[in-house]
C-alpha cells in the first residue's frame, strides 16, 4: 500500500495535561514538617520497602517523578496515596530523608479538594471518620462501620455479621458513641483551623 | 514514682479493651502511675491528616494542651496505641521543625482557650516506658509464673518504631525491646522476620484485598516459624490480624488459627493475675489453646552465650554489633 | 579629643608615602562602588594621613595594574601601598611581589577587600561606596603602622616520614627513596600493603592485586633508602617544618627479627586458633602467632598476646619449642623510638563502612549475606574458600547471586557521600562470579559511576556477560519467603525504577558494595600531627581544588584514601605528589616561613599559661625557670588565638599588632578624619 500525500489526517490536537511547575513546592508547603521534597533522587527505596505497592497505580517514587514534572492532574488522581498504608519504612529508609509518608497525606488532601480522586470508598471513609470525631470528640466505629458499609460495600455486610456481632458480644464495641465534655470547645477550635488553612491557601 | 500523663486513645475503651484491662492490671505491681488526660478527644487516628493539615494537628494538639495544663511535675504523656502514640509525637515533632505549623496551631487552640508550647511535652510509648524507665529488673521481679514452653512472635506494627524522630528505640526495623520484654517473662521468643511489617492499618475498610494480603503474609510467616501466637502492642494490628484473620483465611483458603494478644496480656499471666481479669476471651481467635501450654513443667534449660562460632562446617559468621538496648537482666545462679 | 589623638599617633618618624589604588575588578567592584570617586576621595580626603597618590584601574592585577604600582614607588618614593581590591586569599601575594620588585619590603603593602566584603554583599551604590571609602582609610591607618618584615628560614632535614604502608605510602616512600633521601615508613599492621593486599583482582584490567604490588612491596622491604617499621604507631609528634622530631612505638612482636628467617613453623604447630576479623575480613582464621599473608613485608611473625594459650594460661610455648634460631621471646618489650624528619606524608587509608548497621540488609543475622571485603578474601586463590565463591557452609555454590550498590554511602542515614569505587568494585564482582560460577548475577545499583578510563568499557564488558542490572536503590534482603519458590532464598526487594514496579528476586547470595570511612582514629591523628580533618574525618587539603596533597601544616602532607575515598591509580598519583613536594622541600635545602606570627612581652607575662594549651599548632613553650611563656617563631602560624586570649595582653604579632589593628578600627570609623559618624 504506498501512502498517498493527500490522506487525510486529523487535525493536530493541543495536548491536555499542561505541565505546573509549581506544584512541588505547593505539595512541599503544605506538608506537616520539612518534607525535603526537591532533595529526591529517585533512586527506588520507598517503591521497594512499600508493602503495598503491588496495588499502587504508580510506587511512590513513579508519583514524585510525576511530581516533580509537574503533571498535577495525574499525580492527583492517582490512587497511590489511598493504598499507603502509613507504615514510616519509606521515610526511615529514604538515604534523602524525604518525608514521602506525610507526602501522601499532603496529596490526599489535595486530591479530596480538587475533587479528582479516582477512587471513592477511600476519602469517604476518611470524612465519615472526621465526621463522627467532630460531632462526639471520639471516634465512633460502628456507626462509622455501618454507614461506610451501607455507602460502599452493601454486599459485604452479610459476611461481616459473624465479625460484628463477635466483636458486639464481646464488648469490643459499643452501639452508642461516646462523648466528650467540651466538645463546644473542640468544636471551635476545628473552625478556626479550617479558616486559617483556607486562608493560607488564597 | 514518676506519674505520667496517660492518653487511652479511642480503642482502649472499645476493640481494644483487653489492653486496656490487662494494662490496669499490671500498672500497680510495676509501679507505672498513670493519670488519665482530661477530656481527651480522639487524635485522628490516620484519617484526618488525609483531608486537611492545620484542622488535623489542632484536633490532636488540643490533648497535648490539655495535659501541658494538666502536667503537674510531670512532662511525658503515655500512649499505649501506635497511631495515637505517632499523632501526638509527630504533632510535636513537625511544630517544632516548622514554626509556622506551630503557629496556625496555636492560634486555632486559642479559639478554644487553649495553646501549646512544641518541645514541652515528651510523648512516650508505653512500652518504652516499661523497658527505659520501669526497667527489665522490676519487671523480672514480679514474674511469678514464667510462660515457659510458649512460643511467641514478638509483633510490633510499624507505626510505634518508625519514624522514630526522637530516637527511643534501639533499630527502626528489628528493634529488640519487645523480645526482651518476652524474653524475661520466660516465653521462647522467635526471631521474626516480619516484626515490624505492617499489618494493613485501615485497609481493610478501603481496600480489603491489599490487607488481606498484609495480614496473610504476617501470620503466614509467625506460623512457618511454629509460634503459638503472635504478640502485639497496637489495638489496630490486635483488631485486623484477629477480627480479620476469619476473613482472610476465606479469602485465601487458608486455615491460619493464630490467637494475637496483647503483650500486657501477657505481662499479667506471668505475674500470676487471673486470666479473666486480663481480657483473654474477648480475642475472636481463641487463645485457649496456646494458653494450655503455660501450665506444663519443662525442665528449665541452661543458655550458655555462644562464642562465635570456631571450626565447625564453612565460613564463620560476623560477630553481633554491640547493641545500645538494654540488656536482658543477668539470670541468678541456678 | 585626647582618646583620637593617642590612638593615632604614629609610631614612625619619617614621612609617610602612601599610594592607594582601587581595582575596578571588571563591573565585579565597579558595578556597585564608585571607584573613581573613592579613589578622588583617598588622595583629597586622606592628604593629611600620608596619601600622595591615590589612581583607579580596570585591573590592578594584571601586569599593567601592577606595573602602575611599581612605577608609583620608585617614581613617586613610596613606603606604603594600600590596594583596594578583592580578597587577600586570590592576590594579596601578588601585589607584595610586585612591592618587593620595585625594591621596597612587601609586608608594606597591604590589601582591603571590597569586593568580598563591599561590593558582592551591598545592594545599594551610594552606601557600597562609602563603605569602601571607610575601608580604605581603615587599611591607610594600618599600613602607617607596618613594619618591614624579614620572612624566617628554617634547614630542612631531608629525612622523610611516611605513615601508612599501603599503596599511596608504599608509592611515596619509594619515589622519595630512589631520587637518594631516606624514608621512614611507619605501618600499624605486622605487614605493609594496606586495604590492597586483601584483594584478589583489581579493576578494570583484572589485574591480580597482590601480584602488581607486591614486587613494589618487596622493593619498599629491601630499599636501602627505607627504614620499616612495622607493627609501629606513632606516639608523638614535635617541631616544625623541616625539623620534626617523631616519637615511634614498636609494639612489640615477640620475636626477635635479628634472628627470625621467616620460616613459619611457629605458624605451623602453633594449637590456637582464631578468627582473623583484620587480614580475612572475618571470614577465615589465623593462629595465635601468625603473618597476616604469605607474602607480607616483614617477613616475621607477630604474636596476638590476647589470644596466646601461654599468656592466658602460662602453658604451651610451642612456638618456642619448635623455633630453629630461638627467635621466640616472651618476654619483649614495646620499644619507644624517636626520629628526626623534615617532612611527613600521612597515608593512613580508609575503613569500610559497617554493614551491620543497616539491619533490613540483614548481613550479620542473615548467613548469606557478604560485604565486599569478604568477597574480596572469598575470590582471593590464597583465601578461606582457595578463590571459590561459596555460600556460607563453605561449600555450596550459589546459582543467584545478588550486587548490591551505595551501601551506608549516598545515604543521609549513614555517609552522605559517594565512595567512589564501590560501582567498579560491584561490576568486578558481577564478572568474578560469571567467571568462577554458572551463577545468575543481579547488580542493583542507583546511578552507574564509571568515569575513568577503560572504566565504562569494563562496565561494557559485564554487560555482554549476561549480568541482569536492576536500577533500583535495594528496599530491603530478607528470607521471610511469601510466594512459592522463595523458600529457602534470600529475596532482594527492590523497586526497578526503569520499570516501574517493586520486585523481589530470590538469590541464594547477596553481597553488599560497601562503602569507604575515614579511619576510626582520624580525628585523633589529625590532632596528633596538628592538621584538620572534616566532620567526617577525611583530612583536610589546602585548597580541594588546586592542592589536593599538601595541608595547612607547613611540612605535613596527605595522600590516598586518607583525603578522601579514591581507587588505586588515584591513591599512586596522590603518592607520588606529595613525594614531589617533599622532594622540592629537600632540594631547597631551608624554608621560608611567613614572618606573621604573635610573640610574647616577657615583661608582661604573668606566667598563666592560658595561652599554652590553646595555641592549635602546639607552639608556645613555658620556661619553668623563668615562669614566662614563648612562642616558637617557627611553629607559630600566626592564627592570632593566643594573641586574644592572654589576659595581660602580652602577646602580640608582627604584621597583627594591637596598634596596627586599634589604628585601622579607628580609621575604619573615619575618627582620622574627623568624623564621628560610621558608615553603614
Amino acid at each position: 500500500m504506498t501512502i498517498s500525500p493527500t490522506i487525510e489526517r486529523p487535525p493536530a490536537t493541543i495536548p491536555k495535561q499542561i505541565e505546573d511547575l509549581t506544584l512541588l513546592e505547593e505539595v512541599a508547603t503544605r506538608t506537616a514538617g520539612v518534607s525535603r521534597l526537591e532533595m529526591c533522587i529517585q533512586c527506588g527505596t520507598c517503591g521497594g520497602s512499600c508493602p503495598s505497592s503491588a496495588d499502587m497505580d504508580h510506587t511512590p517514587r513513579m508519583l514524585f517523578a510525576m511530581l516533580r514534572a509537574g503533571m498535577r492532574q495525574a499525580a492527583l488522581s492517582s490512587n497511590t496515596p489511598w493504598i499507603c498504608v502509613s507504615c514510616y519504612h519509606c521515610v526511615v529508609r529514604c538515604p534523602q530523608n524525604v518525608h514521602i509518608a506525610d507526602v501522601m497525606y499532603t496529596l490526599k488532601s489535595m486530591a479530596i479538594q480538587a475533587k479528582l480522586f479516582k477512587d471513592s470508598t477511600a476519602p469517604d471513609f476518611s470524612q465519615t471518620f472526621v465526621d463522627m470525631v467532630e460531632e462526639y470528640g471520639r471516634s465512633f466505629e460502628f456507626g462509622l462501620a455501618t454507614r461506610h458499609y451501607l455507602k460502599h460495600f452493601p454486599l459485604r455486610l452479610p459476611g461481616m455479621a459473624p465479625m460484628g456481632l463477635g466483636l458486639l458480644s464481646k464488648k469490643r464495641m459499643s452501639i452508642t458513641p461516646s462523648r466528650i465534655k467540651n466538645i463546644k470547645q473542640l468544636k471551635n477550635i476545628l473552625k478556626r483551623a479550617k479558616e486559617l488553612e483556607a486562608n493560607d491557601h488564597d | 514514682m514518676t506519674e505520667y500523663l496517660f492518653y487511652p486513645g479511642c480503642s482502649m475503651e472499645s476493640s481494644a479493651k483487653a489492653y486496656l484491662d490487662s494494662l490496669m492490671a499490671i500498672a500497680d505491681p510495676v509501679g507505672l502511675k498513670l493519670k488519665e488526660i482530661e477530656d481527651w478527644n480522639c487524635c485522628g487516628a490516620t484519617e484526618y491528616l488525609g483531608i486537611s493539615l492545620t484542622p488535623a494537628y489542632a484536633l490532636i494538639s488540643r490533648n497535648l494542651a490539655l495535659a501541658a495544663k494538666q502536667a503537674n511535675g510531670t512532662k511525658t504523656v503515655v500512649a499505649p496505641c501506635s497511631a495515637c502514640y505517632l499523632n501526638l509525637a509527630k504533632a510535636d515533632f513537625y511544630m517544632q521543625e516548622r514554626p509556622k505549623l506551630g503557629q496556625m496551631v496555636n492560634q486555632a487552640l486559642e479559639a478554644g482557650g487553649l495553646s501549646y508550647k512544641p518541645g514541652s511535652l515528651d510523648v512516650r510509648h508505653l512500652l518504652d516506658v516499661l523497658i527505659y524507665d520501669i526497667g527489665l529488673e522490676t519487671i523480672k521481679s514480679k514474674v511469678v509464673r514464667p510462660l515457659e514452653g510458649l512460643r511467641v512472635a514478638p509483633y510490633l506494627g510499624c507505626m510505634v518504631p518508625r519514624p522514630d524522630y526522637e530516637h527511643r528505640w534501639s533499630d527502626p526495623e528489628y528493634p529488640v525491646e519487645l523480645d526482651l520484654l518476652l524474653e524475661v517473662l520466660g516465653a521462647e521468643v522467635i526471631d521474626f522476620p516480619l516484626k515490624t511489617h505492617c499489618c494493613g492499618g485501615h485497609m481493610t475498610q478501603i481496600g480489603p484485598e491489599t490487607a488481606f494480603e498484609l495480614i496473610r503474609r504476617l501470620i503466614s510467616s509467625a506460623d512457618q516459624y511454629e509460634a503459638d501466637m503472635m504478640v502485639t502492642l497496637c489495638p489496630m494490628c490486635q483488631m485486623n490480624l484477629d477480627a480479620y484473620q476469619g476473613e482472610t483465611n476465606r479469602f485465601f483458603g487458608t486455615d491460619f488459627n493464630m490467637p494475637i494478644v496483647f503483650f500486657t496480656q501477657l505481662m499479667g499471666l506471668a505475674f500470676g493475675l487471673e486470666a479473666k481479669d486480663l481480657g483473654f476471651g474477648s480475642e475472636l481467635v481463641s487463645a485457649k489453646h496456646a494458653l494450655e501450654k503455660i501450665g506444663v513443667e519443662l525442665p528449665p534449660e541452661t543458655q550458655d552465650v555462644p562464642a562465635r562460632p570456631r571450626k565447625k562446617e564453612g565460613l564463620p559468621m560476623p560477630a553481633p554489633l554491640p547493641s545500645t538496648a538494654p540488656q536482658l537482666p543477668k539470670e541468678d545462679e541456678a | 579629643m585626647a582618646k583620637k589623638e593617642k590612638t593615632l599617633k604614629t609610631q614612625q618618624p619619617q614621612e609617610e608615602r602612601i599610594g592607594v589604588y582601587v581595582c575596578h575588578c571588571g563591573s565585579n567592584i565597579a558595578g556597585m562602588v564608585d571607584v573613581e570617586q573613592v579613589a578622588h576621595w583617598a588622595e583629597t580626603r586622606l592628604k593629611d594621613r600620608g596619601v600622595v597618590v591615590a589612581r583607579d584601574y580596570k585591573f590592578m592585577c594584571s601586569s599593567l595594574g601592577q606595573e602602575l604600582i611599581e612605577k608609583d614607588i620608585k617614581e613617586q618614593k613610596l613606603n606604603r601601598v594600600v590596594v583596594a581590591a578583592c580578597s587577600p586569599h586570590l592576590h594579596e601575594k601578588t601585589f607584595r611581589t610586585a612591592t618587593e620588585r620595585a625594591g621596597l619590603n612587601p609586608f608594606m603593602c597591604e590589601m582591603v577587600s571590597i569586593r568580598e566584603q563591599v561590593s558582592w554583599v551591598s545592594t545599594d551604590k551610594g552606601e557600597a561606596t562609602m563603605k569602601s571609602e571607610a575601608m580604605i582609610s581603615g587599611g591607610v591607618e594600618r599600613v602607617r603602622q607596618n613594619v618591614p618584615l624579614e620572612p624566617l628560614t628554617v634547614p630542612i632535614n631531608p629525612a622523610t616520614l611516611v605513615v601508612g604502608g599501603g599503596i599511596a605510602g608504599i608509592q611515596s616512600a619509594l619515589e622519595i627513596a630512589d631520587a637518594g633521601f631516606h624514608v621512614y615508613l611507619v605501618e600499624r599492621e605486622p605487614s605493609i600493603g594496606g586495604h590492597m593486599a586483601q584483594f584478589d583482582k583489581t579493576f578494570p584490567t583484572m589485574d591480580c592485586a597482590a601480584c602488581i604490588l607486591t614486587p613494589k612491596m618487596v622493593q619498599a622491604g629491601g630499599h636501602p633508602n627505607i627504614t620499616l617499621l612495622t607493627y609501629s604507631e606513632v606516639e608523638h609528634v614535635d617541631g616544625f617544618v623541616g625539623n620534626f622530631a617523631v616519637t615511634i612505638r614498636k609494639k612489640a612482636r615477640m620475636v626477635d627479627t635479628e634472628l627470625c628467617t621467616g620460616c613459619g613453623i611457629c605458624q605451623e604447630k602453633c594449637p590456637k586458633k582464631v578468627v582473623d576479623d583484620f587480614y580475612e575480613a572475618g571470614l577465615g582464621y589465623r593462629k595465635a602467632i601468625y603473618t597476616p599473608f604469605p607474602q607480607a613485608v616483614p617477613r616475621f611473625p607477630v604474636m596476638d598476646i590476647d589470644n596466646c594459650i601461654y599468656f592466658e594460661k602460662g602453658t604451651c610455648k610451642a612456638c618456642e619449642k619448635f623455633c630453629p634460631t630461638e627467635a621466640i621471646d616472651f618476654e619483649q618489650k614495646d620499644e619507644i623510638i624517636t626520629v628526626e624528619v623534615g617532612n611527613i606524608i600521612l597515608a593512613t587509608g580508609y575503613d569500610l563502612f559497617d554493614a551491620r548497621r543497616i539491619t533490613h540488609y540483614g548481613y550479620g543475622r542473615l548467613a548469606n549475606v557478604f560485604t565486599s571485603l569478604e568477597m574480596e578474601r572469598m575470590c582471593n586463590a590464597a583465601g578461606p574458600t582457595n578463590g571459590e565463591v561459596v555460600l556460607r557452609d563453605g561449600k555450596t555454590k550459589p546459582q543467584a547471586v545478588g550486587i548490591l550498590h551505595c551501601v551506608g554511602s549516598r545515604d543521609r542515614n549513614y555517609n552522605n557521600y559517594c565512595s567512589v569505587i564501590c560501582c567498579m568494585q560491584s561490576l568486578k564482582f558481577a564478572h568474578l562470579v560469571h567467571e568462577r560460577t554458572g551463577a545468575t548475577v543481579y547488580n542493583f545499583y542507583i546511578d552507574m559511576r564509571t568515569p575513568f578510563k577503560d572504566y565504562d568499557e569494563f562496565y561494557q564488558r559485564v554487560l555482554e556477560e549476561g549480568t541482569l542490572f536492576v536500577r533500583g536503590k535495594v528496599a530491603e534482603v530478607t528470607d521471610a519467603a511469601r510466594l512459592p519458590g522463595e523458600e529457602g532464598k534470600l529475596i532482594i526487594q527492590v523497586e526497578d525504577t526503569l520499570v516501574g514496579k517493586q520486585r523481589r528476586i530470590p538469590v541464594d547470595m547477596v553481597i553488599l558494595s560497601s562503602g569507604l570511612e575515614p579511619r576510626k582514629d582520624s580525628k585523633e591523628v589529625a590532632k596528633q600531627f596538628g592538621i584538620s580533618c572534616s566532620a567526617n574525618g577525611w583530612f583536610t587539603e589546602k585548597h580541594p581544588k588546586l592542592d589536593p596533597v599538601a595541608t595547612m601544616t607547613e611540612g605535613i602532607y596527605i595522600a590516598g584514601c586518607a583525603q578522601g575515598p579514591k581507587d588505586i591509580p588515584a591513591s599512586v598519583v596522590q603518592g607520588a605528589a606529595a613525594s614531589a613536594r617533599v622532594l622540592g622541600k629537600i632540594e631547597q635545602k631551608e624554608v621560608a616561613l611567613e614572618p606573621i606570627r604573635a610573640s610574647i612581652n616577657e615583661e608582661q607575662c604573668s606566667g598563666c599559661r592560658i595561652c599554652n594549651d590553646l595555641c592549635p599548632f602546639n607552639a608556645i613553650l613555658f620556661h619553668e625557670d623563668l615562669m614566662v611563656s614563648e612562642i616558637n617563631p617557627a611553629l607559630c602560624q600566626g592564627c592570632g588565638t593566643c594573641v586574644a586570649a592572654c589576659p595581660a595582653g602580652a602577646i602580640s604579632g608582627t604584621g597583627f599588632s594591637n596598634e596596627q589593628i586599634l589604628a585601622q578600627i579607628d580609621g575604619l570609623l573615619l575618627l582620622n578624619v574627623g568624623e564621628e559618624k560610621i558608615p553603614a
